[in-house]
């Protein structure tokens, strides 16, 4: 049952409590792990040279990585909360609906057959042209007439998913056994590659998503009353879903190029928020951003400490802890 | 120029051979209550949405204040005519306020706290339902939740002001259609707006509109008073209805006995009423 009269907490101290709640998951994720560190060598680790072993693990292994998932989850948890809000469906996960495949299908081709004149860019770009086509497939297929069809765009993403795998399966006969390594890694997504160099490359277009996608609050806002209503109130449609697919497909493609493939992140972040603070995109976007981060922060810890010193993929973590949420949510909309 | 709000001249919109409107044109000041009637299929949305200035016309045009509807640049256009659909469904777990708070001008829309929010509510009697959940809502209180949206968003605008409600009032019982057909029409009668209501009640229309539009097969059959455009001559023409004016201390009133047993044009209706 939905609540007949749905709570909202205020919007400006949840949001607080969800910036401290990532601050705080990101000083635990620096502290745990096989290799143990004190809160003293972590403090000064940061903040101090020197290269005792306890300040290289964290300044050049655990701090790269935390950065990164809270990126990558902060990118992908926005991108969520803003395809729901433009197919007008709660359901719409990056991960679920092909995005996510079709942006490692890019990156897939890159790793085996070469990235070109690219360089390093290559890979981020390719995943970029992968996810932006996945999803204007996806926009053509379930939201003719003006009206998204959710059954449609569930299937045609399982779909669209299955036939960007087989691609990339067909790639991958094609591949040697280094590459073979690192298409393993697209497969079920991980962090445990990131360094600062990967940082670098791809922290440009992750925050790209995360600090452009709220500025199309307003129009998200009007779309829920349909793309008709929403320009009879004076919004830019066709331009503010231009912009939401293009900033999409950046976020979710760096995302993918940076990680591999995690799915639910997209959904779960922004629903928690949208039962805290409703459903306002001017602050589920942000609030969404950040304990899409959170998730991602600790699901990555729960991957490299659950069955220390091997690693689980985090892709697992988050569909063994994300799968069984999304079905809740869909029975409980089903009246189940 | 004259002093017309809105005036459409030889509005023709065809979609591949048939000519869904042909060559409609009508003048109208702020301050009169059009309802526009016409069996299914007669033109009445495609004409709804050419006054929306959401489909360019094939032949002719629509101009608000003297201006047409394409030049006008959407945000500014918002805040003269604002239009309610027969359907808007939200697949969110919105609340009433937030719903109302959409409709808001400016760097107020989506503040659901504003007071006009509040205050738009309690015109149409659901100010009670305001924490509540939209989806919870009958139908009859979502018009009306969305009738208040609607007003929100030209509520602070100089006047005149456009408004066009597609069917607004079919899910509300009878008393409730009649009493906010009567705050609407307060409205216009002040002349702050003019408003256009698509509807199929011909009682309600004649009720509501000083003057009456019908349409069918895509044109304007008659525009006139509701006692000269609702003769029964009319209506069994255009519906195969039967109907006849009875009196009443308060006028003249509107009463519809059935669908006749045979229509005009030689075709049985599917069930004649006794």
């Amino acid at each position: 049952m939905r609540a007949a009269e749905p709570r909202r907490w205020p919007v400006a101290p949840t949001l607080a409590a969800l910036a401290g709640l990532l601050a705080l998951g990101m000083v635990i994720a620096a502290l745990a792990g096989p290799f143990s560190v004190a809160p003293a060598t972590l403090w000064r680790g940061v903040w101090e040279g020197g290269e005792q072993p306890g300040y290289l693990v964290v300044r050049d292994l655990r701090l790269p990585r935390i950065l990164m998932a809270a990126l990558v989850g902060a990118a992908l948890a926005s991108t969520g909360a803003a395809l729901q809000g433009l197919f007008r469906n709660p359901l719409a996960d990056p991960g679920l609906i092909g995005i996510s495949a079709g942006a490692a299908l890019g990156a897939v081709s890159v790793i085996v057959l070469g990235g070109g004149a690219l360089g390093d860019q290559a890979l981020p770009v390719a995943a970029f042209a992968g996810a932006l086509i996945t999803t204007l497939l996806m926009w053509r297929i379930a939201s003719r007439g003006g009206e998204t069809r959710v059954a449609l765009l569930l299937l045609a993403g399982i779909a669209i998913g299955a036939i960007a795998m087989a691609l990339t399966g067909v790639l991958t006969f094609l591949a040697d056994d280094n590459e073979l390594r690192t298409l393993t890694f697209w497969a079920m997504g991980s962090l445990a590659h990131s360094r600062w160099s990967d940082v670098a490359l791809v922290a440009p277009w992750l925050l790209a998503g995360i600090v452009l996608m709220p500025l199309l609050a307003r129009p998200l806002n009007g779309l829920m009353l349909g793309e008709q209503a929403a320009l009879h109130l004076g919004h830019a449609v066709p331009r503010a879903k231009r912009a939401v697919m293009v900033l999409g497909a950046v976020s979710v493609g760096a995302a993918v190029a940076a990680a591999g493939q995690i799915s639910f992140v997209g959904l779960v972040a922004p629903h928690l928020v949208r039962l805290l603070i409703g459903v306002d995109h001017r602050w589920l976007i942000p609030g969404a951003a950040a304990l899409g981060a959170v998730l991602t922060v600790l699901a990555d810890t729960l991957a490299r400490t659950l069955v220390a010193p091997a690693e689980l993929p985090i892709g697992l973590v988050m569909a063994l802890l994300g799968g069984p949420f999304f079905l809740v949510l869909l029975l409980r909309r089903h009246g189940v | 120029m004259n002093d017309a709000l809105l005036n459409v001249a030889g509005v023709t919109v065809r979609a591949g051979d048939r000519a869904l409107l042909s060559e409609v044109s009508f003048q109208a000041r702020a301050g009169e209550r059009l309802a526009l009637l016409g069996p299914n299929g007669a033109g009445k949305s495609t004409l709804m949405r050419a006054l929306a200035g959401d489909l360019t016309p094939d032949a002719g045009t629509v101009t608000l204040q003297g201006r047409p509807l394409p030049d006008w640049p959407l945000a500014e256009l918002a805040r003269r005519r604002s239009v309610m659909l027969q359907h808007t469904p939200m697949g969110f777990p919105v609340r009433v306020d937030e719903v109302v708070a959409l409709g808001l001008p400016g760097r107020r829309r989506g503040n659901a706290g504003d007071a006009l929010v509040g205050q738009l509510l309690d015109r149409f009697g659901v100010a009670h339902l305001r924490g509540r959940a939209y989806p919870s809502l009958s139908g009859g209180e979502q018009q009306r939740v969305h009738l208040a949206r609607v007003l929100a968003q030209v509520w602070e605008t100089p006047r005149p002001r456009l408004l066009l409600l597609d069917e607004s009032t079919s899910a509300l019982d009878p008393a409730q259609q009649y009493r906010v057909l009567a705050t609407l029409a307060a409205l216009a009668e002040q002349g702050d707006y003019l408003i256009v209501l698509v509807c199929h009640d011909l009682p309600l229309a004649h009720a509501f509109a000083s003057r009456v539009l019908m349409l069918d097969q895509g044109r304007l059959l008659a525009d006139d008073t509701p006692a000269r455009v609702l003769t029964p001559e009319r209506l069994a023409a255009v519906y195969g209805l039967r109907s006849r004016w009875l009196d009443h201390p308060d006028g003249p009133v509107l009463h519809v006995e059935g669908a006749l047993a045979r229509s005009p044009d030689g075709e049985v209706p599917h069930r004649a009423l006794p």
